[in-house]
């Protein structure tokens, strides 16, 4: 056994039935084989209900690739949440990473994050992930980003041309790049990073269309060859609401043109009365009413289902919601989680309240 | 509707079925009232006393390093000893309870929460919130009445071996982590038949048990006693005397909760086809009271809060002194009797009935004052007016 295994061993021993890593976040959360974790080093407002947020990441940040989106969670009104966020820097020299935040209507995390968190709170992380990166040879592209659709793609532009204090530098990197971007937003004053365009446009980096939904209208996919001549020559990257996107694929797929997407804002869920339940691990699918608990309608599928008190009170039938919506029957509050959001409800109060799937 | 055992007074008699039913209404309401607040102040207090907590954990057992040097003893023990309530108490089992699910840490919750203590998280639970809590004070089904080594109801039958049952209490008090998961592993049960002796589900969860007590004793009465070097003999002596005051104090504590003279138990048959109401009902004539400082209902883990716990056993511990007046003023007006004393008389009370059930019934009687002093105003009226049924 090697040296660090043994002293690992005995640590854990000494700390039984808790684990060294337990003491040690009371002291050094940030440290490298702690889970992920970040501070908030700097709010920086970006518009009245947007700001920039700079977070010094755990030392075991694996670092990101412009145009990624790392998941965020944070406590609001003490409940762990997790959103996606762009991360609207390229890798910084300092090691700092940074999102911007729009606070949305009835967005809980979003308005947490722009108006809510002190600086110096602790968030927890995922490493960065997505597809939605520069590609690394370069190209003709054209970048359609709606309202704060515009985060990953300033996170590319800023790799590209860093903005210092004697303006725009253009790097080497950046000469294999040809970039429209065509940035769509209600209006001006609410436009993240609308100034940042306007500068990066005005130094010859990329050529800028903006479209203000109080000035020109709201956008019509059908304009966009009139928009971009070169249209058809250029490789789209879209971030934006799903209306947008949706236009987008149809319109592109017509013409035969490349297209890659980024949606964060996942498809509404539904919440209902009932709805299929599905027992993910055995594979059972179930249609529920909304007055039969998810532990009576999985065993009357034959799943076996940890079980205990059936009343809510032992807490001994709880199972991770991968999924979905569920209702507590004993006071109709609705709990809904998306894929990775880590939530466990009982299952011996709880009924289906649109489509769910549990980890059983 | 709910039957008390054979007692002279049923203190629920003045009761009618439409009265259990309001009481469960007006409970939910308040339970319902506690989970609309229940937010970022009640994250941060669990948050700081997990982090207090560990903070004089580590402390004490740096101080118990020199632990040679009497004052350096006295600190790190008294330290380790108030450091192993709190994990216990406030923070383990009301973890393990669920009281903290709602946060979605998966760090603070129920299912992934490992306490200081002898008996696995996963068996305590289940013989814990699952059976007593569900059938709190049901003879023949929650085991925690006397823990199945002790009488104390007048229903169980008498047998010659309980004249030792306050000597057995008081070992079991030294070595109540030990009791408890013995008791968890149902061992009195399953040793008893070969059959049960050799069921493979028996073995798995002896051995889990086995395990967990030798990585306790290895760390307290190996590890930590080496790492002191010269001071190897007093830490272990000082270990061994944190573990014996958590017990004793633990102990205290959860006899306080439901063996009081005067709390209820219920026959097997009373809780077929229990409504919600009448759970509650149960609930509240089953449990017992300590009253006394906020120092300490926190070391008691907020268990001194016992009627308050056992009505709403998965609302956060901080939050029962916050409900007691609106539990309590519900109780008063229903005419049913609050049980709440000082710690000293709930021990004394609890330890009379330990001593009175060891000798056949009617050899000790059980004290007056248990029913009359301590009953409301309104409830002595309710009970004399409609007599038991």
């Amino acid at each position: 056994m090697r040296v660090r295994d043994r002293v690992t061993r005995v640590a854990e021993a000494v700390t039984t039935p808790l684990l060294p890593a337990d003491y040690l976040d009371l002291f050094h959360p940030l440290r490298s084989g702690a889970p992920l974790r970040g501070r908030i080093e700097h709010v920086q407002p970006e518009t009245a209900d947007a700001a920039t947020i700079v977070i010094r990441p755990g030392a075991d940040w694996a670092g990101h690739v412009p145009g990624q989106y790392v998941r965020l969670g944070i406590d609001v009104d003490g409940v762990r949440l997790w959103r996606a966020y762009s991360l609207t820097h390229g890798p910084r020299a300092d090691g700092r990473i940074s999102i911007t935040v729009k606070a949305v209507a009835d967005g809980k995390v979003s308005h947490h994050l722009v108006h809510g968190m002190p600086v110096g709170s602790l968030v927890h992380l995922e490493q960065a992930t997505g597809d939605f990166v520069l590609p690394p040879e370069g190209g003709k592209l054209l970048f359609v980003t709606a309202g704060s659709g515009i985060t990953p793609v300033i996170g590319m532009l800023r790799n590209l041309f860093p903005v210092t204090d004697d303006g725009v530098v253009r790097l080497p990197r950046s000469d294999a790049f040809d970039i429209t971007v065509l940035h769509v937003a209600p209006g001006e004053p609410h436009s993240i990073f609308a100034a940042d365009l306007r500068a990066l446009a005005a130094a010859g980096a990329i050529d800028l269309i903006a479209r203000y939904d109080d000035v020109h209208g709201v956008l019509d996919v059908e304009d966009l060859s009139r928009l971009v001549p070169d249209l058809d020559a250029r490789t789209t990257f879209a971030c934006g609401p799903a209306g947008l996107l949706d236009a987008l694929e149809a319109h592109h797929s017509g013409r035969g043109l490349e297209l890659f997407t980024e949606q964060f804002r996942p498809t509404t869920r539904v919440v209902g009365e009932g709805g299929t339940v599905t027992y993910a691990r055995t594979g059972t699918v179930v249609e529920a009413d909304g007055a039969t608990a998810l532990l009576d309608a999985g065993e009357a599928a034959g799943v076996l289902m940890p079980s205990g008190c059936r009343m809510g009170v032992c807490f001994g039938c709880v199972l991770p919601l991968r999924q979905g919506s569920v209702r507590d029957l004993r006071n109709g509050e609705v709990t809904t989680a998306e894929p990775g959001d880590g939530v466990v409800v009982q299952t011996c109060i709880n009924a289906a309240a649109g489509p769910c799937e549990l980890e059983i | 509707m709910t039957t008390i055992q054979k007692k002279a007074a049923n203190p629920a008699a003045h009761l009618s079925p439409e009265d259990v039913e309001e009481i469960g209404r007006r409970l939910d309401e308040i339970r319902q009232s506690v989970l609309d607040t229940r937010g970022e102040r009640d994250a941060a207090y669990i948050r700081r006393v997990i982090d207090a907590q560990r903070k004089l954990e580590l402390g004490s057992r740096a101080v118990l390093l020199f632990s040679i040097l009497p004052p350096a003893w006295v600190v790190g023990t008294t330290g380790l000893a108030i450091a192993k309530i709190i994990e216990n108490m406030e923070i383990g089992h009301n973890v393990m309870h669920g009281q903290w699910d709602w946060m979605r840490d998966p760090k603070i919750h129920s299912t992934t929460w490992e306490w200081d203590n002898a008996s696995p998280a996963d068996q305590w639970k289940h013989s814990h919130n699952e059976l007593h809590h569900t059938y709190t004070n049901v003879v023949g089904k929650d085991n925690d009445l006397g823990y199945g080594i002790m009488r104390v109801d007048e229903e169980q039958r008498w047998h010659p071996m309980y004249l030792a049952q306050p000597l057995w209490n008081f070992i079991n008090a030294c070595f109540f982590e030990y009791g408890i998961a013995a008791y968890d592993l149902e061992l009195g049960k399953n040793l008893a038949s070969k059959k049960r002796r050799s069921s493979p589900d028996f073995k798995a969860r002896a051995k889990v048990t086995l395990k967990k007590i030798r990585n306790q004793m290895t760390k307290d009465y190996v590890l930590h006693p080496l790492l002191s070097g010269p001071s190897a003999l007093t830490t272990l002596s000082a270990n061994f005397t944190a573990n014996l005051v958590r017990n004793l104090w633990t102990h205290s504590v959860i006899m306080c909760g439901h063996f009081p003279e005067g709390v209820e138990t219920f026959e097997k048959t009373s809780i077929d086809g229990e409504t919600r109401g009448e759970w509650y009902l149960r609930q509240m004539l089953g449990s017992a009271n300590i009253s006394g400082s906020q120092a300490m209902h926190f070391m008691t883990g907020n268990l001194s809060h016992q009627v308050e716990h056992h009505l709403f056993p998965d609302l956060p511990s901080n939050r029962y002194a916050e409900i007691a007046p609106q539990v309590r003023a519900l109780f008063d007006e229903y005419g049913l009797r609050y049980h709440s004393a000082p710690l000293v008389a709930q021990v004394a009370s609890a330890w009379h009935k330990v001593f009175r059930l060891s000798l056949p019934n009617g050899f000790m009687e059980a004290p007056a004052s248990s029913v009359t002093l301590l009953a409301t105003k309104r409830g002595r009226r309710e009970l004399r007016r409609r007599p038991a049924a």
